[in-house]
């Protein structure tokens, strides 16, 4: 069966979408993600759409979906490489992806990860020990 | 304005889906339709594809290139024979889903598309129609 592949680097899983994406592909994804964040316990997600050629409604939400699972997971999830056009049509269909972190491409993707990783590490250091 | 043109493909399954999309795109870059015209265009499709396939239980999507006297354009009709839509402004209504999807697709397709027509009849189906014109 069909799967797109999800790679570990570092305590970071990246995901790179390579195929023409269909609904189901997209919500075995889903199922198959959150599984890996849990068992490689990941602290970080990145998603790269660079070669995605339209992002729906469908795929919109599902990408919500990945990130907020993600992160209810202990993960920090970044979406990286949206084309311009597809960008353009986002907006335009109505689409909000407020709840997920963009990055331009993969290295600023990881770069995002990283601070986003040390700033709740911190939080988490503050709050053991308040001052 | 004339057919000159077409092609009528299925829309049964998730597959189906892809492939619709794909052939859009392929006759759009044969037309030399922009980028960005090609997501627009292929964006609206697949929403309204999926409404076929999701609510309509599935139909046809007839793919054509037509011209009047002064230009070229590319027109998708998508039709279902589904339980039709009963409050066509209601539905048209962005938030408003009757399933568990956001609720964009009809009224986004027809932002990312100017030229768009819905015709549905509760009991009969329905049937959307989106052009672009160069």
């Amino acid at each position: 069966m069909e799967q797109i592949p999800i790679l570990q680097v570092g305590e970071f899983l990246l995901v790179s979408i390579q195929v023409d994406l269909h609904d189901r592909l997209v919500l075995r994804l889903q199922d198959d993600l959150t599984a890996q964040v849990v068992k490689k316990q990941a602290k970080g997600v990145l998603i790269d759409l660079s070669t995605v050629e339209i992002v729906d409604s469908f795929i919109g939400r599902m990408l919500g979906n990945m990130a907020a699972l993600s992160q209810m997971l202990g993960a920090h999830a970044v979406v990286v490489g949206i084309r311009p056009a597809v960008a353009i049509t986002i907006v335009e269909l109505g689409l909000s992806l407020n709840n997920v972190h963009t990055a331009l491409n993969v290295d600023k993707g990881i770069a995002l990860l990283q601070t986003l990783v040390k700033q709740s590490s911190a939080e988490v250091r503050d709050e053991a020990y308040p001052l | 304005m004339k057919p000159t043109h077409f092609e009528i493909l299925p829309l049964q399954s998730d597959e189906d889906l892809v492939q619709v999309r794909q052939k859009l795109r392929a006759r759009m870059v044969e037309l030399g339709f922009t980028l960005v015209e090609q997501t627009k265009m292929v964006t609206a499709a697949s929403e309204l594809g999926r409404n076929a396939l999701l609510y309509g239980g599935g139909g046809t999507a007839r793919l054509e290139s037509v011209e009047d006297s002064n230009r070229l354009g590319l027109r998708m009709t998508i039709e279902d024979q589904g339980a039709g839509i009963a409050d066509i402004e209601q539905a048209m209504t962005d938030g408003y889903t009757s399933g568990s999807g956001l609720g964009l697709g009809l009224g986004g397709s027809k932002r990312l598309v100017k030229d768009f027509e819905l015709w549905s009849e509760p009991g009969l189906g329905t049937r959307v129609t989106i052009a672009l014109w160069k």
